[in-house]
């Protein structure tokens, strides 16, 4: 088992992906994580140089629409299905902990 | 298995049946949902039975014909979707937690597409949760179970409509295959499955894993009942930016052509690791097409193998911003916090399972800043060299056939505990999906334990008919065989 | 649509011209980019089919798309890339092949928990806007972005983030689009900030691309701010927000700078960080800090395609924009005899009421006494029909009225008495044009009363002319012709 991904690795990217995990769960995920990632070496011997990426399958370009107004939700039908709403609006809790 | 009886199984003849008022839709579902009662106990193909809305429709299908209307190419045909895609009203769950009893305000364009054409939508079938595994036990509902023995894996992620095709539950169904979720289960469960060329049907309302490898496709008991499905659901909508601009796919026309002077590839380079029995299943399948006036040919796909190594570093990082939203605030489930932070923390690690913020996790280290260039930005290159193989094989074999599972299906928590393991029975699926050709899985008799074996059939993009018109030589070379065997 | 100028929210929205001083404190110059989002004058939203409006009811002009549900896909907005491009060609900028990316991070009011914006390939990039006064600011790109939702804090001290008890979100104005100007950092003075403003705000309604409402939020300014000592390497750099006024832009960068030189002085770090301006306290403060560096794992958007507007479309473009308003300043400017950066060529213009003045003068035959009322009086233009105005202009030029008496039939007209005609309100306010004799007298008579003022005068003071004219300004209680009576006395001399 290499090192490729530590404890504080894995946190870091559990805290960007907003996942909370036990110390065991972080243990656990980081072995898992390493051994996909030692597998995933396999390409580090590809000569990649010059390869243009490939992002997308697709040769289209410049698909676009007509700026015409469309239908709309519901908007009572919409906040029914959220979690919670007041005065027209989401609620949420005090936004807190996050970058502006 | 059923009785036999004067209810056919297959779309095509179904459709017929009703249209010119030799069947009635109600009496086909009727027939289906006792096999759903009957058997979905044991299997679990379904998240949602949806009875009540079924006969509704097939009631107004069978009022149509009454009145002489055409309900369509698919009139009367039980249809199953896989729980991720969305259905106006009616809850659309990805087998996931997080989102709750959420009920789409939209149809997706392939269900609307279905409806026109007079299908009936008899439910919304199991999958692992987000389409993300290939067994169909990462399921926040319970796994479902192989129709050809239950303690196996039906494949997956597209598990549950593999599954309710083969018990027959349903005549066609859809399935979504970002890596392999829809072929893979089809080989594990017999049926016919199709992935089509990226961007030959609209993803408008499938709830996505990796957009640039997802496509939805059918599962069918022929390879015909496919073509007809893929017909009707293909064809170009303007709300989805990445779908081709072209009319459906024509694929029916191209059924009976047969094989001969078809160039049909062998990767001598392909990734070990098939079992014997589907090796030798692989071998009779060129030998068949050969026999047909095939010309086999010797192609190389060297990155081919890498494929895997691109997928499930490229998957996952669009899996995690596609995943992204489900964030508590506006639809689907919510663990209550002090602040906006704690609940997005807490709903997400409530909401999603193990496997998906496996997932999560290992696509946001590869798209994370001082990782990107190495994980993310060299699986994109990769892509690159594998699409290049395929063109290049492509310039001298007009379709390429491999295993469509290294195996046949494996026993239900054989390899739950290593992700790995799992990830290995993509190895010869995933590369269409990274280069966005089709490919589809065609039932090629049994191997071990008398389990269903399935041939992938790959071709260029836009091609599908051919890949089409090879898979129709190998269905006719197999019924040719099995009515020789019961001879 | 009302008649409501432009310019209402800022008091001195036009910065003297001082631009020939340089800004220096403490033996420091300011470093300042400006980093402006403008929305774009569309008819729906960037990816999305809702209506892109203001001020509609909370939560009405959503979609599938606007609220990030699952299954939603974005498909662009012709419209909203053709604007960019105008925007673009009026900066001078390379329209070029482009590409969407997704910027990720978490935020309530940010439905998909990312947003879909131009990052390596914007689709205009390097191209410069030049000051009124000449002065180049170089833009680096300008791309097209979606707009977020809108926050409402509930609880707490008066609707602030922090201490509320919870918040409400919107999501009428997620995915509105959104242009982002990045300029380069070539601004030294908070004057060329305010110009840049300005004249930015006066380019994006010239080319229609945005209505560039300040007040209302579709035109945002952030403002990167460093020191250094002239000639010196860059210093860190901090990013001021909520810089909602142009007025507020020169307080904000000439406060942030001051504080940062302060900190060199003191020999302690600028930290870059993103700060806050408060127009209250007048000062800066913490937002949070770049320490915790933001990681948006920006990448290709996968459910979209690349943009290549292709040389026919740019030109077609091109071809189509109308006379930005440097060249109308210049019109305006060789038609009144005013220089191109006089305020009221540089006001008149921004207002965009440049073709009412020369309309104006066109049946009047006097440009620069039409671009003096307007510049007075921003109403004339949409309430006074430009022949009326062009009537009063004729008698105050024929020195029917005087321009004490004009000013007040102006006011009149704008009021709306007797039909705006102003021949009937001088008619009615018994503004006549005094008989030469009647004047001559009055002339005479304020010579005779101040006999000291009339020698001072001849021996070639002028400064004691104001005198004389005074008293014949109050004698005739403001119903004489100013350059009569001055010509009178000058006759008078000789």
């Amino acid at each position: 088992m290499s090192d490729r991904i530590t404890p504080s690795d894995v946190s870091k990217v559990a805290s960007l992906a907003r996942l909370t995990l036990t110390d065991d769960e972080l243990a656990t995920a980081t072995t898992e994580l390493s051994a996909m990632l030692d597998h995933f070496a396999e390409i580090d011997a590809l000569d990649l140089d010059g390869v243009e990426p490939m992002n997308n399958p697709t040769h289209l370009v410049n698909v676009m629409r007509d700026d015409v107004v469309g239908e709309t939700l519901d908007r009572d039908e919409v906040l029914a299905a959220a979690p919670l709403a007041e005065d027209d609006r989401f609620r949420v809790p005090p936004i807190l902990g996050l970058d502006d | 298995m059923s009785e036999p009886n004067d209810i056919p199984k297959q779309a095509t003849l179904i459709s017929e049946g009703v249209r010119y008022g030799i069947l009635s839709a109600a009496q086909v579902l009727d027939e289906h949902l006792a096999r759903v009662d009957e058997r979905e106990g044991e299997i679990h193909a379904f998240n949602l039975v949806l009875a009540d809305e079924a006969r509704e429709r097939a009631a107004e299908i069978d009022s149509m014909v009454a009145d002489g209307l055409n309900p369509g190419p698919l009139a009367g045909v039980p249809v199953a979707l896989k729980d991720n895609m969305c259905t106006r009203g009616i809850p659309t769950t990805c087998s996931s937690k997080i989102l709750g009893d959420w009920k789409p305000p939209y149809d997706a364009t392939v269900v609307t597409r279905l409806r026109d054409a007079g299908a009936v939508v008899i439910g919304k079938t199991n999958l692992d949760e987000f389409a993300m595994g290939s067994s169909t036990e990462n399921s926040a509902f319970g796994p479902t179970k192989n129709p050809h023995d239950t303690s196996r894996v039906p494949g997956g992620s597209s598990g549950g409509s593999a599954a309710a095709v083969a018990a027959e539950f349903a005549s066609v169904s859809l399935g979504s295959d970002t890596g392999g979720s829809i072929r893979q289960p089809a080989a594990l469960c017999g049926t016919v499955g199709v992935k089509p060329t990226y961007g030959a049907v609209s993803r408008l309302g499938l709830i996505a894993f990796g957009s640039s490898l997802d496509q939805i496709g059918p599962f069918a008991h022929t390879v015909d009942d496919a073509a007809l499905t893929l017909e009707v659901i293909s064809g170009h909508d303007p709300a989805d930016s990445t779908s081709i601009e072209r009319p459906p796919l024509e694929l029916r026309s191209k059924l009976l052509m047969g094989a001969a002077g078809l160039r049909v590839g062998r990767i001598t380079d392909l990734p070990s690791g098939a079992s014997p029995d589907v090796q030798a299943r692989l071998d009779e399948a060129f030998e068949a097409l050969a026999a047909a006036g095939a010309e086999i040919v010797d192609v190389e796909c060297p990155a081919f193998g890498y494929g895997l190594t691109a997928y499930y570093l490229i998957a996952p990082a669009e899996a995690s911003s596609n995943l992204a939203r489900f964030d508590g605030v506006r639809f689907g489930s919510r663990v209550t916090a002090p602040d906006t932070n704690q609940m997005y923390m807490a709903t997400r690690t409530d909401g999603f399972g193990a496997e998906v913020k496996r997932r999560i996790m290992l696509g946001t280290y590869a798209l994370s800043a001082g990782y990107q260039e190495a994980y993310y930005g060299r699986a994109q290159k990769v892509r690159r060299l594998i699409a290049n193989d395929f063109a290049a094989a492509y310039a001298k074999a007009d379709v390429l056939l491999t295993p469509a599972s290294p195996t046949v299906a494996f026993e239900v928590g054989d390899k739950a505990s290593d992700p790995l393991a799992m990830y290995l029975c993509d190895t010869y699926t995933i590369p269409s999906n990274l280069s966005g050709d089709p490919g589809m899985s065609v039932p090629f008799g049994t191997g071990d334990g008398g389990l269903p074996v399935g041939v992938q059939v790959l071709a260029p993009a836009l091609e599908d008919h051919t890949m089409f018109r090879a898979a129709a030589e190998l269905e006719r070379y197999m019924q040719t065989q099995q009515e020789g065997s019961i001879q | 649509m009302s008649a409501q100028p432009l310019y209402v929210n800022d008091d001195d929205f036009f910065p003297a011209n001082d631009e020939h001083e340089r800004w220096e404190h403490r033996g420091y110059e300011m470093v300042v980019g400006l980093e402006v989002h403008v929305e774009l004058a569309t008819q729906t939203k960037l990816f999305s089919a809702s209506p892109n409006r203001f001020g509609d009811e909370p939560n009405t002009n959503i979609d599938p798309v606007t609220l990030g549900l699952p299954g939603a896909l974005p498909v662009l907005n012709r419209h909203a890339v053709e604007l960019a491009m105008r925007l673009g060609l009026a900066l001078n900028c390379r329209v070029q092949k482009s590409t969407f990316a997704r910027k990720n991070y978490f935020y309530p009011d940010m439905p998909k928990a990312y947003q879909i914006s131009q990052y390596d390939e914007p689709i205009n990039a390097d191209g410069w806007l030049d000051l009124p006064d000449g002065f180049r600011v170089g833009i680096e790109r300008g791309h097209l972005e979606e707009d977020t939702g809108k926050s409402t804090h509930v609880g707490g001290a008066g609707g602030r983030i922090h201490g509320s008890d919870y918040s409400l979100i919107d999501f009428n104005r997620a995915g509105v689009p959104l242009v982002e100007i990045v300029s380069r950092p070539d601004i030294r003075h908070p004057e060329q900030a305010k110009a840049y403003v300005s004249e930015l705000r006066s380019i994006l309604v010239a080319v229609g691309a945005s209505d560039a409402k300040m007040e209302e939020g579709s035109m945002r300014v952030d403002a990167n701010v460093s020191v250094r000592k002239p000639g010196a390497d860059f210093n860190t750099r901090c990013e001021i927000k909520n810089v909602n006024s142009v007025r507020s832009v020169g307080r904000a960068i000439e406060y942030e700078a001051k504080r940062q030189i302060a900190l060199h002085e003191a020999g302690e770090p600028v930290i870059q960080q993103t700060r806050h301006w408060d127009e209250n306290d007048g000062k800066t403060h913490t937002l949070r800090s770049k320490e915790d560096a933001d990681d948006y794992r920006y990448f290709l958007e996968p459910d979209l395609v690349v943009v290549d507007p292709g040389p026919e479309w740019i030109e077609r473009v091109r071809a189509a924009l109308p006379p930005l308003p440097a060249a109308r300043r210049e019109v305006l400017a060789s038609m009144s005899g005013q220089p191109a950066n006089s305020e009221a060529v540089l006001l008149v213009v921004e207002r965009d009421q440049d073709a009412y003045v020369l309309e104006v003068g066109k049946q009047s035959g006097d440009v620069g006494l039409a671009l003096k009322h307007v510049k007075e009086a921003p109403d004339l233009a949409t309430v006074v029909p430009a022949g009326r105005l062009a009537t009063l202009t004729t008698m105050e030029s024929n020195s029917a009225v005087t321009a004490t008496q004009a000013k007040t039939i102006v006011e009149s007209m704008i009021a709306g008495e007797h039909e705006r005609d102003p021949e009937a309100i001088a008619a009615a306010l018994g503004f006549e044009a005094m008989e030469s004799s009647e004047l001559e007298s009055m002339v005479d008579a304020a010579i005779a009363e101040q006999p000291d003022a009339w020698a001072k005068f001849c021996a070639g003071e002028g400064k004691a002319m104001g005198a004389l004219v005074g008293a014949v300004m109050k004698a005739s209680k403001g119903q004489a012709d100013g350059k009569a009576v001055t010509a009178l006395l000058n006759a008078k001399k000789s």
